[in-house]
Order: C-alpha cells, then sequence, then structure tokens
C-alpha cells in the first residue's frame, strides 16, 4: 500500500452506499480508495442483513409484479415517516430506483421471486437471491474487477475539514495509525445504533439492554466527527428503528432469524407479569415496528409472549426453541416470572376474551371486553397446554441522526453552504428522507441511489 | 437413523435457516426444509441427501464462521451424508468402510488389480499372457471365459442387491407423511432434476464452485463423467448381448458400437474426473469436509482410472502388452463393482431417492406456510 498515494476518490465504508459510490466512480474513470472498518468476513455494514429494496416500476419486470409508480411510492413513504422526509430528496429517490435494478444486475446482483412470508411485498419489492451478503459479495466482485483498491480492518478516525475542505483522513488500518489523501470523500460509513454509549444519550441506561441486530462497527464515528467539526445534521438525535426481537439473541449481528411473529397471537407481559398493551392491534408487518419501543418502556428492557398450542404454528419458526411447560405456573417459573401472578394475569385475559371466531389470516375481531389495555383481536383464551413463551428484547436497527446533503449528495455546513469536496450515501445521510418510521427496502433505495450519485459527483469533482 | 453430534449439528444449522430463508432461491433444500418446523433424524438425512454441495448457501450466510452461529451447511451436510452412507449400507456391519473410505476404496483398488494380475499369471502360460491375440475372443484367451463372467456377474449382482437394500433402509428411514402419492409426474420431475442436476444450477445463475464467484463448471464436469459412466455401462451392455445372445464375442472393430461407446464414454470419464479432481484442489476449503476428501479423490481416481485404462487397452490391444493390460483393467473394473455400494457411487442412488422424494412432495401440493 502506498500510503502517499491521492486517489481520486474515498470511499469511507465498506456496505451498500459505499460500494455503489465506489463502483460507480471507478466506472466513470476515478481511481478509488475503499476503507471498510470490518474484517472481510465482516464486510458489508448492515447490508448484509438485509434481503430486498424496494423499486418503482412502471410495468412488471423481471421480478417485479405489476406496477409501482411514483406517486404510490411517495404516498407510503409519507404515511410511515408522518410527514418527517425531505419531498425533493425523496421523490428524486424514488423516480431513480426504476433504473437501480438494471445498475445492480449488471454489477453481479441476482434477484429471486419474493422470499415466502412476504407475498405483500413482491409487487413493491426486490429479493436478493442468497439475502444482502450475497447482493454485498457481488458489488465486492465487481469493484475488485474494476480495479477500486479495498482495505479491510481499516477504521477512519476522522475526516479533517478545512473551511468545509476535507484535507486528509486519519484512519487506522490493521492497527497502524495512517493518514489518506484524496481529492473527493465519499463519507457511507453507516448510523451509530452499535454505539451504546451513545444510544444512552437518549435512551438513558435503558439502552444498555438493547440489542443490536446489525453489524457491530456502526458506532458513528465518522458521523460524530463530521458533526462535530460543523457540518450541518438532520433527523432527531435520539431516536432509533427498534423492533420487539428474541431476547435471547446475541448482542450484535443476531439479524433477520431474531425476529419473534408470535406477538399478535399472544399476550405479552412484563417482567411483572402484567400485559402493557394490546397485542392485536394490527397485523404484525404493520406493528413489529412499535414494539421495540414498548418493549423498551418497561422495567429492564424485557418482556414476554406467551401463547398456548393452539398457536404454535401460526407464525414462523423462532430460531430459538419456545420455553413450554404444561402448566402457566410452570411456564412463569421457567422464565422468571411470579408464577401467581402470571397465573391471574393469563385467568383475567381469558375471562375478558368474547367468544369469536379466530382466524390468525385476517384482522378477526376477537376482542376482549373490560380489560385494560384490551387485545382487538386473535383474542384467544391461552388455554390448550402447552403453553410456550418467548422473551422479547428491544432490536435496534437503525439511528435516525444523520449529515444533510443536497440533490448531489453533497454534504452541507451549518451555515448552508456546501462542503468542498465531501459527499454521503446511505444510512449516514438516510436522515434526510427517512425521519421517522420505516419501509421495507427503502434503506436498499436510498443507500443505492445515493451511493451511485455520491460516486458519480466524487468523480466528476475529482476530474475537473 | 441414530442421533449423533453431526445430527444435532444440522438440526441447529436448519432451525437458523429456518428462521431465515434467505437462500430458498438457491436449491430444492430450502423449499423442502420450509416444509418441517421439526427436524427428526429422518428428515435430516432427507435433506442432507438433497444438498447437491454447490456452496451457495455459505457463501450468502450473513451467519457463517466467524459468526458465532458458525453456520456452515455445506459441511455439515456433507459429514452427515457420509454418516447416513453408514447407517443405511447393507449388510449393516460393512458400513464401517464409509469410516476411512478413501483408504478403503484405494486398497481394494490395489487388491482388485493385484488379484487379476495374479489369477491371470497362475491360470494361463506365461507365453500366452505376453503374446499378441487378434479376432473374435481374443480377450478369453487370456482370460478365460468362465472366469470372466462368474467374477464379472457374481460382483455386479452382488452390488445390485446391496445397493438396493440401501436404498430400501433410506427410503423407509426418511419416510414423512408430506409425500403425495407416486405416479407419472413426480417421477419424471425427479428424473428431470436427477439427469439435468437443476440443483447445481443455483437459482440459474451457477454454483460456488471454486470460491465466491459463480459458475457451472462443476456441474459439466460432472455431466460429461456421469454420461461418460452411462455410456461406458452401454458398452458393457450391448458387449454381453453381442457376445452371450448373438454369439459375436470381444473384441470388436473401432467402429462397431460397443467400442465407440466405450470410446467416447470412456473421453467423458477422463474429462469429467480430471475435471472434478481439479476443482477440488483448488477451491476454497472454508465450506468443504475435509475428512471426507479422501472418499471423493478415491472414486475420481477409480473412475478415472477405469476408463483410462480401458482406453489404453483399446489402443494396446493388438500388441502383446494386451494381456497385461486387460487383467489391469478387469481387475480395476472388479474393484468398481465391489465397491459399488461401498463408496461414494452411493451418493447417486440416495440423492436420486431424495429428488423423488422432494418431486412428491411438490407434487402433493404442499407450500411452506406463510408467516
Amino acid at each position: 500500500m502506498d500510503w502517499d498515494r491521492v486517489y481520486d476518490v474515498l470511499v469511507v465504508g465498506g456496505g451498500n452506499a459505499a460500494l455503489c459510490a465506489a463502483v460507480t466512480a471507478r466506472q466513470a474513470g476515478a481511481t478509488v480508495l475503499v476503507l471498510e472498518h470490518a474484517p472481510k468476513a465482516f464486510r458489508g455494514g448492515n447490508s448484509r442483513h438485509t434481503r430486498n429494496l424496494r423499486a418503482m416500476h412502471t410495468a412488471p419486470t423481471s421480478v417485479l409484479t405489476e406496477q409501482y409508480l411514483e406517486d404510490e411510492y411517495w404516498d407510503d413513504l409519507l404515511r410511515v415517516t408522518g410527514g418527517q422526509t425531505d419531498e425533493e430528496l425523496a421523490r428524486l429517490t424514488i423516480r431513480a430506483t426504476a433504473d437501480a435494478l438494471p445498475f445492480m444486475e449488471a454489477c453481479g446482483v441476482r434477484f429471486q421471486p419474493s422470499l415466502t412470508g412476504t407475498l405483500n411485498l413482491s409487487r413493491t419489492n426486490a429479493f436478493f437471491l442468497g439475502g444482502g451478503k450475497a447482493l454485498v459479495n457481488a458489488y465486492y466482485a465487481t469493484a475488485e474487477k474494476l480495479g477500486v483498491d479495498i482495505l479491510y480492518d481499516t477504521e477512519v478516525v476522522s475526516l479533517r475539514l478545512d473551511d468545509g475542505f476535507v484535507r486528509y483522513a486519519e484512519i487506522i488500518s490493521r492497527g497502524f495509525p495512517r493518514r489518506v489523501r484524496a481529492k473527493t470523500v465519499v463519507a457511507s460509513s453507516g448510523g451509530f445504533q452499535a454505539n451504546l454509549e451513545w444510544l444512552k444519550q437518549g435512551w438513558g441506561p435503558a439502552a444498555e439492554n438493547f440489542l443490536i441486530r446489525g453489524t457491530p462497527y456502526a458506532k458513528g464515528r465518522v458521523l460524530r466527527d463530521l458533526l462535530d467539526q460543523g457540518v450541518a445534521s438532520v433527523g432527531d438525535p435520539t431516536q432509533c428503528h427498534a423492533v420487539a426481537i428474541d431476547g435471547r439473541a446475541p448482542k450484535f449481528d443476531g439479524g433477520i432469524v431474531t425476529r419473534l411473529d408470535c406477538v399478535p397471537f399472544s399476550i405479552v407481559v412484563n417482567k411483572h407479569g402484567e400485559r402493557f398493551y394490546d397485542e392485536g392491534e394490527d397485523v404484525w408487518p404493520k406493528r413489529y415496528a412499535i414494539w421495540g419501543r414498548l418493549v423498551a418502556q418497561q422495567p429492564d428492557q424485557v418482556a414476554y409472549a406467551i401463547i398456548d398450542s393452539r398457536s404454535e404454528r401460526l407464525f414462523m419458526p423462532s430460531v430459538f426453541p419456545a420455553i413450554k411447560s404444561d402448566t402457566i405456573e410452570g411456564l412463569a417459573e421457567k422464565l422468571g416470572l411470579d408464577p401467581t401472578k402470571l397465573a391471574e394475569t393469563v385467568r383475567g385475559f381469558n375471562a375478558a376474551a368474547v367468544h369469536g371466531t379466530f382466524d390468525n389470516s385476517r384482522l378477526d375481531g376477537c376482542h376482549t371486553e373490560g380489560l385494560t389495555p384490551a387485545k382487538t383481536n386473535w383474542a384467544r383464551p391461552i388455554a390448550v397446554p402447552p403453553f410456550s413463551g418467548y422473551p422479547l428484547r428491544p432490536g435496534i436497527t437503525f439511528t435516525y441522526l444523520g449529515v444533510k446533503v443536497d440533490r448531489n449528495a453533497r454534504v452541507l455546513m451549518q451555515d448552508g453552504r456546501p462542503t468542498a469536496n465531501l459527499f454521503a450515501s446511505g444510512e449516514i445521510m438516510a436522515g434526510s428522507i427517512l425521519g421517522k418510521g420505516y419501509l421495507a427496502g427503502f434503506g436498499m433505495s436510498i443507500g443505492t441511489v445515493f451511493g451511485r450519485i455520491a460516486g458519480r459527483e466524487a468523480a466528476k469533482h475529482a476530474r475537473n | 437413523m441414530q442421533e449423533t453430534e453431526t445430527t444435532e449439528e444440522a438440526r441447529r444449522a436448519l432451525e437458523i435457516c429456518n428462521a431465515c430463508r434467505y437462500c430458498e432461491g438457491f436449491c430444492a433444500v430450502f423449499p423442502a426444509m420450509e416444509l418441517r418446523r421439526e427436524f427428526a433424524t429422518g428428515d435430516l438425512s432427507y435433506l442432507a441427501n438433497l444438498c447437491h454441495n454447490c456452496k451457495g448457501c455459505y457463501y450468502a450466510c450473513q451467519y457463517a464462521p466467524p459468526h458465532e452461529f458458525g453456520l456452515n451447511l455445506p459441511q455439515t451436510f456433507a459429514q452427515l451424508r457420509a454418516e447416513t452412507y453408514a447407517e443405511y449400507a447393507w449388510p449393516k456391519p460393512l458400513g464401517a468402510v464409509f469410516q476411512r473410505n478413501g483408504t478403503v476404496v484405494a486398497l481394494i483398488t490395489t487388491l482388485g488389480i493385484a488379484l487379476a494380475l495374479i489369477l491371470t499369471v497362475l491360470i494361463q502360460d506365461p507365453t500366452v499372457l505376453y503374446a499378441a491375440h487378434e479376432g473374435p475372443g481374443a480377450f478369453y484367451r487370456v482370460i478365460p471365459w468362465w472366469l470372466m463372467t462368474t467374477l464379472a456377474g457374481g460382483t455386479f449382482l452382488y452390488a445390485l442387491l446391496a445397493l438396493a437394500m440401501g436404498f430400501r433402509n433410506f427410503w423407509r428411514d426418511t419416510g414423512s407423511s408430506l409425500a403425495g402419492p407416486a405416479g407419472a409426474r413426480p417421477v419424471a420431475t425427479a428424473l428431470h432434476d436427477i439427469l439435468t442436476l437443476r440443483n447445481l444450477g443455483g437459482g440459474g445463475h451457477g454454483c460456488n464452485d471454486r470460491d465466491e464467484a459463480f459458475s457451472t463448471q462443476r456441474r459439466w464436469f460432472h455431466h460429461a463423467m456421469f454420461y461418460g459412466f452411462l455410456l461406458c455401462f452401454a458398452s458393457t451392455s450391448v458387449a454381453t448381448v453381442y457376445d452371450h445372445v448373438i454369439g459375436h464375442p470381444a473384441p470388436y472393430p473401432f467402429w462397431s458400437l460397443p467400442v465407440q461407446l466405450g470410446t467416447w464414454g470412456g473421453v467423458g470419464l477422463v474429462v469429467g474426473t480430471a475435471g472434478l479432481i481439479w476443482l477440488k484442489v483448488v477451491s476454497d476449503q472454508a465450506p468443504a469436509a475435509r475428512n471426507l476428501l479422501g472418499a471423493d479423490y478415491a472414486l475420481l481416481g477409480l473412475l478415472c482410472l477405469t476408463s483410462l485404462t480401458g482406453l489404453l487397452l483399446l489402443g494396446l490391444r493388438g500388441t502383446g502388452a494386451m494381456g497385461v493390460l486387460l487383467a489391469i483393467h478387469l481387475g480395476i473394473v472388479l474393484s468398481l463393482f465391489l465397491l459399488l455400494p461401498y463408496s461414494k457411487m452411493v451418493h447417486g442412488l440416495y440423492r436420486s431417492g431424495a429428488l423423488l422424494r422432494h418431486a412428491l412432495e411438490r407434487h402433493a401440493g404442499h407450500v411452506p406456510p406463510a408467516d
């Protein structure tokens, strides 16, 4: 490695957005260096755990059915964000997803029909064959073939800004502190969701009990560094996307398998054996994202979903086996709950459940009466042993705070002036567009679209 | 079959896979897995034998080592397949040969060659052995008709019996309520999957033959080997009919049907086995089961030797080398027949069985449950 070499484009990060930027810049003729914090085996940031990309299309494609037009896409985004978005950037992203798929295919990304259990997404989302790691592998192979230089185990500590101009990057490469210079820099180093200390600033000590679903390398170091140097920020600094996942999941990197889809068919109690929210408010795909927050607000940030044997097969299999017992008291003991209290909660729920026709495939209206909080659907008594329990904890997917960019992916300073040679793509700037909530596959859309814009603009700037 | 550390590991792996399902576009294993929530040992055996070892799932896996889940499905399934070969072997005690199968195959082959040479020398006058022979029945002047037919017929029939019993054991052990009734359509589907190696297509883009990159080399080398083997088998069958039915003993002229079938089959076998050996040598070892490589190399070597000595015999059959070459070739063929039920050859049997079971499940209309 020639540490004195001045690259045209330095890409910070090694996920989807970073690689889209690197490949695009290289294709435009720029020399490119990618710095990935993770070792090769864990490269790709949170993109490793993704599986699809939401794409606008005016006619059916090889993997997408019917059509999904700009306005419907925009409406979907508006609904989940509650308006916390930037219409110009959002519409630009949406429109650009229409030619994302051919670019991806040219980079060796392969698609498949939508996965089982996700048929509702077959119209709007293109699924990667083999998932996000296969996608990441394809991008790395393409980048290598094009002659992009890649360093793994290399963390960027600081991008030294001087009046909106990045002079150099301070890095630690395989344990050695170094400096790297480049004509332009693309920051694609993600959010800070793996930084528990930072999460505590928004959540207090409760954050200690959060599980991080994705890469442990998303510490937000570059994000912090840029904000500290006067770069404009977007997004709520305290907020993160949190879902309820299996409480037995590893602290980091548990990914998709830690999901638990049993909540609508269960009662969920906290560590005191008390219910705290309507488990049957809506179908799970529309509710899983609020349950992370709900569990985070409970004592010790833990909850327990309890079902009976009739519901065992109504949801996707869990990675860890259910904790089972023939009695509610026995189950309570295994879960570490007060047996008397849990039995009382279950009895109270069962007595309040109004007789109806249970149907797991729709909002069945089976509800409770005179119970607080009520359960408004699938309120079938927990009555047929064996009983199963699953511990739940908040699983953090991503954070919303980011750097502000313009439509050319150029990073803006707090005073509104554009930086001279700094661009951003991916989670580090996604808060501009997705300020709240989540839309399946949209993170990959932002990463791909802005990665390509950042790569194109950085190459253009460097070669001028 | 019985629970072992390997079945436990395979179950753990599949429970992770079943909660993830990102790989379901790769091959038949994942849709078959999704029909199940629990995995009895018979299910594990079925899924392991359904796996074509394309390694697509390993390179796509976010839980592959060094992730703490440490998923390595191709390696786990390869280990489990080796255990199922031992489990279903007939007679049962001979399952032990799958423990160090590479050594066993090499030893039997060596003994086969030695035995053929020794018998020939004992039975025949050395002047006969080293003389050039031509015309109908030339081979029988070196190795008498009765010896050749008894040994070949006997070992081959025994191999067929042992294979059939092994298949029966596999079929019983992997039985499930998910399979629909046998019929022409599922059988046709299974045959198509067997003959085209559809599951080495990786969803249409090829497999990870060597590393992260995709290729169809392994599939084509396997086709060369498999169809080469079939052509050789056809050659032997046609020759048997010529000899025993219409009384026209070998050797046959170069342009005759048996020699043409055998020649092209032999070329296919050499190309296929050499290609597969080469792929094994150069491929990434991470998803491979290293302790089983010996068995793979031994069988590929044996098949390669069978065709090489056959081709050599064809080239030199008019010379004094014919006698010794014939003995060596027949010694190798004898070993191959003996080893059919006791080498990696059985993978074809159980893979075909698993593909048939999968076709029966698919045609029964089962679709994986939605979440």
